[in-house]
């Protein structure tokens, strides 16, 4: 049996905050009124979980779930191999409806960035707000990190997913490897021990 | 280094998210038109010192186009807007006439 | 001489020393000394030399302002010139060398300049230079290149690492001194978050240097106090080290934040770059004091007054044992009072006002210290240093009444607001009588994104120069900017201050008032660039009116320090000389960095291996272990050729190509970009983006296509599949996905937003091969699965099904000429896939190859290649491309352009082939040469090479090429100039080389 290969076959980096790729995720882009039941319907029979995200926010849990990626646009994430079974749901409930469902699992890579320096690390290349008043599990950002386009969430306080497309992994890794290198801590949004 | 709001995902979008798309509300002109109408379309902008209509898309974003109505000497933001617009809705108007009164709209 | 004092010494350890050297020569300071402290200390008076007149230069002040105390900091790879001693933390082992001098800096040959000086005015290098002109390349050019330039620069590359962090703030602190402390304070109150920045290592400012008291204890308790406070605050975040580089739209702020500078032994990153966002910024930056201006001012030893104050409290040393003071001012007073306090001989203090100082000057008079009012200096003498000053009256033209030895002098023109950080966004100025400075005009600050102000200014940076006056403006700036920043600021008083009452400042521009020109042509407004007040007037005589020409003309402000002590005195000069008020000279432009910033901070992580994105395909390692030249194609890195060992990279390419043309080659083809467009509109849409019909191509069918931009000029091509009805897939360029993706959307978002068509990118999700050859078929029947033959699938269509245990999708393209078959699988699987292929097809012989086989074999054939036959001027017409625009259309975008009577021109080059009459290689971007010469004397040209090759498979060199009426001149010759002053013959042709009826393709 074939086994498919994610872009960083699942590296990892310990620094100011743990750097690991996460492995295959499955992730379908769908693209249609998000307010139409159809849609909402194929969007939740295929991630597993009931509610569609608001603007900006995400709605995951584990390997399942729903981001807000535009007022025309969701990603749909569920397990690798459960993509074709999730896009057949979704193609039979949305059958007649002007929308769009491809598979994009393989043209993308995640990148989990957690510790308590996450934020910090995060900010050193994002121009985003990530104070823990302003950015909190639950939401879910598309911006660029550093040159490189990417979204993310936060599964918890200390942790974010970072999701990039494929051919740059290796630069979102190593860029991330740069901003969480020793030494380079700094105490703005996790204040240091006093002295 | 400009902030826009995004209209379409409501983020504060700093200007390294977004692409510039020059001037807003052009009417396009096709096969059929005049020489002078293509001409105007396609190159002739107006470049204003005030107040602007402009085109941005958020590219490192959302990915949608939207449209600024800005101040081109003080960087003053009236409003942002939807791109699915022949022109410039009624509120950013008014923003822009309270904020430079006798202005109107060309 | 310079020397340690027994006492003072606020900021360094007596109890330990640190060892460092100066041009070589060892020394020894405290922790908690700066470079210049520590220089002092060891009587190092004369720290560099002037850069035009190689003049002897010491310390002039004490921190960012120096102009003169320039080092080279560090050796080898940390080598980093233009360093000033004052900001320069010292360290064990800390290293510097002096500037712009040669041999020594002791013994100088350029000092020679100096008694040239006449020779030598403003405007020098504009007048002299000039005449005769043949003199400039062999004789001016080589002599400036030599003496031009501050410092050396590095030769090495840099060994350090550094960052960027993106901050938000609802207000933002510039400056740790009281005001900025006190503004923090009174802003975070009222719950906004308040990021405060202070660019030393020091919190508090001159406040503990310059004394007083707060609510009766004295403020440098105060400001421990108010640290401790802040530090407690949890919206409060402190940044020492840090430097407020500039403020720009919309609340963007650069903070310069020096980790390691001080502790280069330490990990991390040496600088961090902070980009922040606030939504209101208080600028409280203090004052700078303004030297005098009289003859000799820049001899090493005279200091301003404030400094020298600064160097005795904080580091307790001294330039010198005995001092004169001069000043216009009370603060001066202070100066005089430490000196004396700290065991040193003040001899007199010369106070130009004729009524002489208030509470300060009894104070002075109280410890015994002569002070003489109306009176000035005429003259400093000394060379490497302070000799003896002439005292004469201020109101005269300099003739000595006195000279005294001494061997230091603290000077004080009074002090101005750093008005920087407030200035570099818009906010505007007003000239202060009362303080002869350009203080911020609160009522013009500079606008954000909501058209109201957004900087503020708190203490002596708003020109309040008084302990209490600076609290009280300070704590009102805290909340006023908290309030702006959309948050309620609770009622606080004013911590009240007690200092001296003193006297009116009197503007001294010219000391004495009516110098004379031998006094003038010795007294520098500008240290760093020499500048002096002759300099200035001469300027204005030469009818430099405006304040940005004189600047210029006579570099006064200019470099490093950005005239932070020469601005205002300059300027009264200059208004003086044309004989108008000061505010209506107006002010040069306050541009960012407030200081200097490392170029490694700007680049932050960009550098080495992250210097931008290096896109990589499922195949990258594949073939970097196979030893692939690259070729950058936007982002990615393609293999260019897979040179074999001993193989040079041409020779890959030939092998490559005649191996794909007689057996079997692989392209990884994945970079090509790969765009759903799906919808019942998606037919219309994609006939209006390509130039040729798309709604009619039938399911399982693929077509080539051209995309316009809407002035008609030629932006893309690839292959269209459509899926079903609904559903196109667009093969896009290697670097045009996103581009044309775009594209896409702009269309769809922004004109046509009622059609029904939803793109995606799905570039990514497919690594794609191109098995390629007449054995191509042969090798995949070898993995087994779908079918694959011409009757199931023909040319130009296109399947689906399973290669071995691939799924996958087939086009049967070609770009090549051969028998081809573009593969899509999973990306996760493209690796496999390729080395699937590889393993069936190695009876077969076969073989990767890379772009540039590609490129060879499509120029073999007469295929266009975007970014080679066309430049963004060039229109499918251009390329005999006519058979792919559909007549039928009404329009579609470039229609309407392509009708402009430019694009009908007949005149317009076209497309041809290129044959050299001898089967040499044509160089590429080679013009052609025409009939007769243009105005300028040049040939006339009559086309060009836009695509040249070795032909592996005819043997020969192979050209694309536009030219004039090309398609009417078959086998004429035409001459092309080489760079090596040869001309190459060739031949104009048909473009396809290679198999003109397609039976290898469609076999």
């Amino acid at each position: 049996m074939l086994e498919p290969v994610s872009a960083l076959n699942g590296a990892s980096f310990d620094g100011l905050a743990r750097i690991e790729e996460t492995g295959l995720q499955g992730m379908i882009t769908l693209r249609g009124d998000l307010s139409a039941k159809a849609v909402k319907s194929a969007a939740t029979a295929a991630s597993g979980v009931r509610r569609v995200p608001d603007q900006r926010q995400a709605n995951v849990s584990g390997e399942k779930g729903l981001c807000w990626m535009s007022p025309d646009e969701l990603l749909v994430l569920c397990p690798y191999g459960a993509v074709a079974e999730a896009l057949e749901k979704m193609q039979a409930a949305l059958a007649g409806s002007h929308a769009l469902a491809v598979n994009v699992s393989d043209a993308r890579a995640v990148v989990r960035l957690s510790g308590p320096a996450a934020r910090e690390v995060l900010a050193k290349l994002c121009p985003v707000d990530l104070a823990p008043a302003a950015f909190t599990p639950g939401m879910f950002r598309r911006t660029r990190m550093a040159q490189a386009p990417v979204a993310f969430w936060m599964d918890d306080d200390e942790s974010f997913r970072i999701v990039c497309f494929r051919s740059v992994a290796q630069y979102v890794f190593d860029v991330l490897k740069v901003a969480a290198q020793p030494g380079s801590e700094v105490g703005f949004h996790a204040r240091p021990e006093p002295v | 280094m400009l902030i826009l709001n995004c209209p379409y995902c409501g983020v504060d979008a700093d200007e390294t998210e977004l692409a510039a798309g020059g001037e807003a509300h052009l009417k396009r002109h096709g096969p059929g038109s005049s020489d002078d109408e293509f001409h105007g379309y396609l190159f002739a902008r107006k470049n204003p010192r005030g107040v602007h209509f402009e085109r941005w898309r958020h590219a490192h974003g959302c990915g949608k186009w939207f449209h600024a109505a800005r101040d081109t000497v003080t960087l003053e933001v009236f409003g942002t807007y939807p791109a699915q617009t022949e022109g410039p809705p009624k509120p950013i108007l008014a923003a822009i006439e309270a904020r430079r009164p006798g202005w109107t709209l060309d | 001489m310079s020397t340690r004092l027994a006492n003072h010494g606020r900021l360094i350890d007596r109890s330990a020393t640190l060892g460092f050297t100066f041009n070589g020569k060892a020394m020894i300071g405290h922790p908690g000394d700066t470079l210049a402290s520590a220089l002092l200390a060891n009587d190092q008076l004369m720290i560099g030399r002037s850069f035009k007149y190689h003049r002897p230069r010491g310390l002039v002040a004490s921190g960012a302002e120096e102009p003169n105390a320039l080092v080279g900091l560090g050796s080898g790879a940390r080598f980093e010139p233009n360093q000033r001693a004052t900001t320069t933390e010292l360290f064990d082992g800390l290293e510097a060398i002096s500037q712009n001098h040669w041999p020594s800096l002791e013994f100088d040959i350029g000092a020679v300049n100096t008694y040239l000086s006449r020779f030598l005015p403003a405007g020098f290098y504009y007048k002299m230079f000039m005449y005769p002109r043949g003199f400039w390349k062999h004789v001016y050019e080589p002599f400036i290149r030599q003496s031009a330039g501050l410092g050396k620069v590095p030769t090495e590359r840099d060994s350090d690492t550094y960052e960027h962090f993106y901050a938000f703030t609802d207000v933002l602190v510039i400056g740790g001194g009281v005001a900025g402390l006190q503004a923090a304070k009174s802003a975070a109150q009222s719950g906004a978050r308040v990021l405060v920045l202070e660019q030393t290592a020091h919190w508090g400012g001159r406040a503990p240097v310059d004394g007083g008291s707060v609510g009766g204890a004295p403020v440098e308790e105060f400001v421990a106090a108010l640290l401790d406070e802040l530090g407690a605050m949890e919206n409060v975040t402190l940044r020492s080290r840090t430097m407020a580089a500039g403020v720009y739209d919309h609340g963007y702020v650069l903070g310069y934040e020096r980790l390691t500078d001080h502790a280069p032994t330490q990990p991390g990153p040496r600088h961090r770059l902070w980009r922040i966002r606030a939504a209101q910024v208080i600028s409280a930056t203090g004052a700078i004091e303004r030297p005098l201006s009289f003859a000799g001012n820049d001899v090493p030893g005279v200091m301003l007054a404030g400094a020298m104050r600064d160097y005795a409290v904080n580091f307790g040393v001294a330039p010198g044992k005995r001092i004169i003071v001069a000043t216009n001012n009370d603060d001066a007073y202070r100066t005089a009072i430490t000196l004396r306090q700290a065991g040193l001989d003040v001899l007199r203090i010369l106070d130009a006002r004729d009524t002489g100082g208030g509470a300060l000057m009894n104070e002075a008079r109280a410890l015994g210290i002569r002070i003489d009012c109306g009176r000035a200096i005429g003259k400093v003498s000394g060379g490497k240093r302070v000799h003896k000053v002439q005292i004469c009256a201020q109101n005269g033209q300099g003739g000595a009444l006195e000279a005294v030895e001494c061997d230091a002098v603290a000077m004080s023109g009074g002090w101005s607001p750093v008005v920087h950080l407030w200035s570099h966004c818009g906010g505007k100025l007003l000239w202060d009588e009362a303080q002869a400075h350009f203080r911020p005009d609160p009522q013009r600050p500079p606008t954000g994104a909501g058209g109201k102000g957004f900087v503020t200014t708190a203490g002596s940076a708003s020109g309040a120069l008084s302990l209490a006056g600076v609290l009280r403006d300070a704590n009102e700036a805290g909340k006023s900017a908290a309030q702006a920043a959309g948050f309620k600021p609770k009622r606080t008083r004013t911590p009240q201050a007690e200092d001296a009452t003193e006297a009116p400042l009197e503007p001294v521009w010219l000391m004495p008032r009516e110098a004379g020109v031998r006094l003038r042509a010795k007294t520098w407004l500008d240290y760093q660039n020499d500048v002096k007040v002759t300099d200035v007037q001469l300027a204005a005589r030469e009818g430099y009116e405006s304040v940005e020409h004189t600047k210029r003309y006579t570099t006064l402000g200019m470099a490093t320090d950005q005239g932070k002590l020469s601005n205002i005195n300059g300027l009264a000069t200059l208004s003086q000389a044309l004989g108008a008020a000061i505010p209506a000279v107006g002010t040069t432009t306050f541009r960012p960095p407030y200081t200097p910033i490392s170029m490694g901070a700007i680049a932050g992580e960009a550098r080495g291996a992250v210097f931008q994105p290096l896109r990589r395909t499922p195949m990258h390692g594949w073939h970097a272990e196979h030893g692939a030249e690259w070729e950058p194609v936007g982002q990615w890195r393609r293999p260019y050729a897979y040179p074999r060992t001993g193989e040079s990279v041409h020779d890959a390419v030939n092998r490559e190509v005649r191996n794909t043309r007689q057996a079997v080659g692989l392209l990884d083809a994945s970079t090509l970009g790969k765009l759903i467009v799906k919808g019942p509109d998606a037919g219309r849409f994609l006939d209006m983006l390509y130039t040729n019909m798309m709604s009619t191509l039938k399911p399982g069918r693929c077509r080539y296509g051209l995309m316009c931009s809407e002035n008609g000029f030629l932006i893309d091509d690839g292959v269209v599949a459509r899926l079903d009805e609904d559903t196109f897939l667009c093969h896009t360029t290697t670097g045009g996905a996103e581009r044309i993706h775009a594209h896409m959307e702009e269309w769809l978002q922004t004109e046509w937003w009622d059609w029904k068509v939803f793109v995606a990118n799905v570039t990514e999700q497919y690594a794609q091969v191109a098995v390629v050859g007449p054995k191509a078929r042969q090798l995949l029947e070898k993995l087994g699965g779908m079918d694959l033959g011409a009757e199931a699938l023909p040319f130009m269509g296109w399947s689906e099904g399973r290669i071995g245990e691939f799924d996958a999708r087939v086009f049967r393209i070609s770009f090549s000429g051969e028998l081809s078959f573009e593969i899509a699988v999973p990306a996760s699987q493209g690796l496999a896939f390729w080395s699937a292929l590889l393993a069936a097809g190695h009876a077969l012989g076969v073989m990767p190859y890379g772009t540039e086989a590609l490129h060879v074999m499509r120029a073999e054939k007469g295929f266009i290649m975007i970014g080679d036959e066309t430049d963004g001027t060039v229109i499918p017409q251009d390329l005999g491309l006519d058979w792919a625009i559909s007549k039928k259309k009404d329009d579609y975008l470039g229609k309407r352009a392509q009708a402009r009577s430019h694009m009908t021109d007949p005149e317009r080059w076209k497309l041809v082939g290129l044959e050299t009459t001898d089967g040499s290689v044509l160089p590429d971007g080679a013009y052609a040469i025409g009939p007769g010469v243009n105005a300028n004397g040049q040939s006339n040209t009559q086309g060009r090479v836009t695509s040249t090759y070795f032909s592996p498979t005819l043997n020969k060199g192979i050209a694309m090429g536009l030219v004039l009426h090309g398609p009417d001149r078959m086998g004429e010759v035409l001459e092309f100039p080489g760079t090596e002053g040869n001309t190459f013959h060739a031949r104009i042709v048909d473009p396809v080389f290679f198999d003109k009826d397609g039976e290898k393709q469609n076999a």
